[in-house]
């Protein structure tokens, strides 16, 4: 058909003219609309979407503050903080989970532990975008692989932070206890702001107890990141507040002299400046290395330790409690002269037993045949227990009770020594309420030689030694010497409110003071041993704590008993006599007799701190002696 | 008779006045003029969108020019070489989305390209959302108008056979342009508001049908993101959520050139392909997008002026269908990345990097540039 014939031209134009006229229509609709869209958006709801852009590009990034840092007495750094670099993931941006997870396995070592806590943590609640840590501490192979195939691998990060680290970490575990990840009770109870960027809170000892000086102030950022939530800039910043830096009492090298004394064996020494109340050195041995904890101990090396019949985690120092056995007799001697219960003069037949009653139950003297006379000091020196027998008997629980408490027992006297207990002080008040019973006087005959109810930590032992050390003035025992910055220690270190023991006659004090001096330079002194050679005078006193209680005839054989049902032995003095530099009392875990193991242990300690330390290297002879046992 | 004279005499001396230059070259002044501002004003925007990065600018002024010439060479020709090659064009299209389907090469999991040896790839479905108006007006013209019933169901199985083959690879944007592009000849050709009241009810029932035999599950999920964005956050609602954010933020009159943060920070994907007037609503605000839907409006008003003032049917059908697919472009796309219509692979025409389509739509203006220009003065 020829085109444009037969047809009526004209009103196919008219046609397509009126068709293109609704067409013309549409366009005006159809674009109406979409500026009516625009209109909308750009116009109507233009604040919300300033805010989500605003949201989407700038985000608020919390800054944790560096850790502060711990020193010793010298300035010798006991806790820094190293980065560590972890790999963490966004499932957000993670296309696919399995096989990102599966690439990593064949880039980085990965535990079965690390990849169980992931899909844990992937399973709680947690803020959208959030990183997810899958492996701590990175090596640089690692992080060099992770770089390599970054981008292969989105929403996988490798991140830097600052950790915890304990140069010295077996010798200060215990004492300055350590971080850890933050749980989930700690969760409850911490400033929610002031930790956003925090991952990491102190779990014990001086990291626990100045927790809030040591963390700081939070910081904020905020920062300009792009879809995948790399931060392009900073925009704004606050800088946080770093942890304040303190510095400890404790002397590094004493500490570590400590642990020497006591290596290959189980026990605790502790060190007490008397005229400060500072914490020198504070021992439990073995250790463990608290670095360990920091990041997270995997669930093997955790059961190797806690398991370990050494009990390494066991703060022996702190929450060990003993039978403080004879070391309790200058104590008691105080107690006894100035209540009146004996006197300077008194004198008394030791045929090496003692009967409440006539007839009665015997209660052995550790040297079979007796002492013989002994007076207030001999009965100190060599150690006698019917002395003290009677003495006791003579007080009654509650003198005993009263002056014992004044020396820090039954209580936990430190100002901030996190997690020290507070041992056993019996009454009469105790044992009716935990034991439905009177208080008998055999009870009291017990106490009388720190045996019995009766239970101490070694820094009981200390602090008690202290205060005689200070002739009854009380000073706390702490650790924090004082804070690298503006603040003064007032203001964290809480104030003692122990009142100095006042006695009828201050001279009852130097009395037993001269008594333990004659423990060590006397010429029956128990502790003669340890104290030969000394240029200086020292005053102590050494004990026996019984792990188990011989029936009454039977014989003690050291080589019959298996080394772990042997004597704790026992130890506190300090040095000098007059002006005392130092208290100490240490506890060797069946290491058998105080004089024989443990005061020689004192000795050196003494010997370091008055007289200087041994170089690098110089032996150490701290043999157990033959001596006697107490 | 002045008039009659001053006819004559530019139909003898083509050169002599400013409309006879124009018409001797074959290019429609008007025309040119606002597809030249609107490419310029384009490349402004790639520039931001792909982030200052000159090389994409230059690549993307490169296609301009060759899209520019390719209109040039389309205007050249007479209107009725394109009536006479349609069949031809037709079936070779048709030739070619079957090979696609057959032997066709692939990204993305669709399969659009036909790699023949010693050609640039070439992509059939491009070509058809021209050959497919020019065959349907081709058809139509050739019998009265308005249309009898058998007569629109040829011309819309002349649309929906390459609509469906295009389904098939599956690339529904183009797809629904190419189908567009018949059904409007149809409509221009006079269809009557039975049939079209009819066609309506007809995908009413058919829409359902095609969710549930034809559409891929990724498409379904455009459609439903569409409804609900928020369903799927960082998935398929990750593009809508995020352009909204683009666009809303830019406010009255933007964050300014180059300034666009959203863009800038790689929130927004495809910044400078199909998501690229986001990029503009936010660096230039609403006066910004005003602007470009009043120069995409003058455009269309121009084209649909050519096909009003067409001179045969044919011609008329053409330049009509064609002026309504380069509209459905921009409203598609528009609507995709405000959040309006589901996101399909459509680009903003002229302004969007990629040269396909750029090409076939400038040789699109190149044959309104011809209808325009070989009109015949005897029977104006």
């Amino acid at each position: 058909m020829p085109w444009g014939e037969f047809k009526d031209t004209a009103a196919e134009r008219r046609l397509f003219q009126r068709r293109t006229v609704v067409m013309l229509l549409l366009v005006f609709v159809l674009l109406s609309l979409l500026i009516a869209r625009m209109y909308q958006l750009q116009v109507v709801e233009h604040d919300i979407y300033t805010t989500l852009s605003d949201k989407n590009r700038v985000q608020v990034q919390s800054v944790a503050p560096p850790r502060g840092l711990v020193y010793d007495r010298n300035d010798v750094l006991l806790a820094e903080n190293r980065p560590v670099f972890s790999v963490t993931l966004v499932p957000e941006r993670v296309g696919d989970m399995e096989q990102t997870l599966a690439k990593l396995q064949g880039m980085l070592s990965i535990s079965d532990e690390d990849m169980e806590r992931f899909h844990r943590r992937l399973l709680e609640p947690r803020r959208p975008f959030q990183e997810l840590p899958l492996r701590y501490d990175l090596n640089e192979q690692e992080i060099a692989r992770l770089a390599v195939h970054r981008h292969e691998l989105p929403g996988v990060e490798v991140s830097a932070e600052l950790v915890r680290y304990y140069p010295h970490s077996e010798l200060t575990a215990h004492a300055l206890g350590y971080v850890g990840r933050i749980n989930r009770q700690e969760l409850q109870r911490i400033d929610p702001v002031n930790y956003a960027g925090t991952n990491y809170i102190g779990k014990s000892g001086v990291e626990r107890f100045y927790e809030q000086l040591l963390h700081g102030r939070v910081g904020y950022q905020h920062v300009e990141t792009n879809a995948r939530g790399r931060t392009l800039r900073v925009l704004e910043r606050e800088n946080p507040v770093p942890g304040e830096d303190i510095r400890l009492h404790m002397d590094l090298r004493l500490q570590q002299l400590a642990h020497e004394l006591l290596d290959g064996r189980r026990g605790a020494i502790i060190a007490i400046e008397p005229s400060t109340g500072g914490i020198l050195a504070l021992a439990s041995v073995p250790g463990f290395d608290a670095n360990l904890f920091v990041t997270g101990i995997g669930v093997e090396a955790y059961r190797e330790l806690s398991k370990s019949v050494d009990k390494p985690l066991f703060n022996r120092a702190l929450r060990g409690q003993y039978p403080p056995g004879s070391t309790l007799k200058p104590m008691l001697a105080v107690a006894a002269l100035d209540s009146g219960a004996v006197t300077r003069d008194k004198t008394i037949w030791d045929p090496g037993y003692f009967r409440l009653t006539p007839g009665g139950r015997p209660w052995r003297d550790w040297k079979r045949g007796g002492h013989g006379w002994v007076d207030l000091t001999a009965a100190v020196a060599e150690s006698c227990d019917i002395y003290f027998y009677e003495a006791a008997v003579a007080m009654g629980v509650d003198t005993m009770h009263q002056y014992l408490s004044e020396f820090g027992f039954g209580e936990d006297a430190t100002l901030d020594v996190a997690g020290a207990l507070s041992g056993l002080l019996p009454s009469r008040d105790w044992k009716r309420a935990v034991h439905s019973e009177p208080w008998y006087p055999g009870d009291s005959v017990n106490l009388g030689i720190g045996q019995g109810y009766m239970l101490a930590t070694p820094l009981q032992l200390a602090t008690a030694t202290s205060v005689l050390a200070n002739r009854g003035n009380w000073s706390e025992p702490r650790l924090l010497k004082d804070i690298k910055g503006d603040r003064s220690i007032d203001e964290v270190l809480p104030t003692g409110n122990h009142q100095s023991i006042e006695l009828e006659n201050p001279d009852d004090w130097e009395y037993v003071v001269e008594a333990m001096a004659e423990v060590m330079h006397g010429s029956k002194g128990t502790a003669r041993g340890a104290a030969k050679g000394a240029p200086y005078r020292m005053a102590g006193k050494t004990g026996t704590a019984q792990v188990f209680s011989l029936a009454e005839d039977e014989e003690y054989d050291e080589e019959e008993i298996r080394e772990r049902l042997r004597d704790h032995a026992l130890f506190v003095g300090f040095a000098p006599v007059d002006d005392p530099q130092i208290a100490v009392s240490v506890i060797v875990e069946n290491g058998g007799s105080g004089s024989g193991t443990a005061a020689p242990v004192a000795r050196a300690m003494f010997d370091a701190w008055l007289l200087g330390f041994p170089e690098e290297g110089e032996a150490l002879v701290v043999g157990s002696s033959e001596g006697d046992s107490h | 008779m002045a008039a009659g004279s001053m006819f004559s005499e530019s139909l003898r001396h083509p050169l002599s006045g400013p409309r006879g230059i124009w018409s001797f070259l074959h290019i429609d002044p008007v025309l040119m003029l606002l597809l030249l501002a609107l490419i310029a004003g384009g490349l402004v925007v790639l520039y931001s969108g792909a982030d200052q990065n000159m090389a994409v600018v230059k690549a993307q002024g490169v296609r301009m020019g060759v899209a520019l010439v390719v209109m040039l060479v389309f205007a050249q020709l007479d209107p009725s070489v394109f009536r006479r090659w349609a069949p031809w064009l037709f079936a070779a299209g048709i030739a070619g989305l079957a090979a696609v389907l057959l032997v066709g090469v692939g990204a993305k999991g669709a399969q659009r390209w036909l790699a023949i040896p010693g050609l640039p790839r070439f992509q059939p479905s491009e070509l058809m959302k021209l050959v497919v108006p020019m065959m349907a007006a081709w058809y139509l013209s050739r019998h009265y108008l308005p249309p009898r019933l058998r007569h629109v169901a040829v011309a819309l199985l002349i649309a929906l056979m390459p609509m469906a083959m295009i389904i098939l690879q599956p690339d529904l944007g183009t797809s629904l342009l190419v189908g567009a592009a018949g059904i409007f000849v149809v409509f221009f050709a006079g269809i009557s508001w039975r049939l079209i009241g009819a066609f309506f009810a007809m995908v009413s029932v058919a829409a359902p049908l095609m969710w549930f035999f034809v559409m891929r599950d990724y498409q379904k999920q455009r459609v439903l993101t569409l409804l609900d964005p928020q369903s799927d956050p960082l998935g398929a609602g990750w593009n809508i959520i995020q352009s909204k954010t683009a666009i809303g933020s830019g406010g009255m009159d933007g964050k300014g050139w180059l300034q666009g943060t959203q863009s800038h920070l790689e929130f927004l994907p495809e910044s400078h392909t199909d998501f690229i007037v986001a990029v503009l609503a936010e660096e230039f605000g609403f006066v910004g997008m005003l602007t470009l839907l009043v120069l995409y409006l003058l455009i269309i008003l121009r084209c649909l002026y050519i096909a009003a003032t067409a001179q045969d049917s044919f011609s008329r059908l053409l330049a009509g269908a064609l002026t309504m697919t380069f509209f459905i472009y921009v409203f598609v796309n528009v609507g995709m990345v405000s959040g309006l219509l589901p996101v399909v692979g459509v680009p903003l025409p002229l302004v969007s990097y990629g040269g396909t389509s750029s090409v076939t739509l400038m040789a699109a203006f190149g044959v309104l540039m011809s209808i325009q220009t070989h009109r015949r003065m005897i029977s104006a």
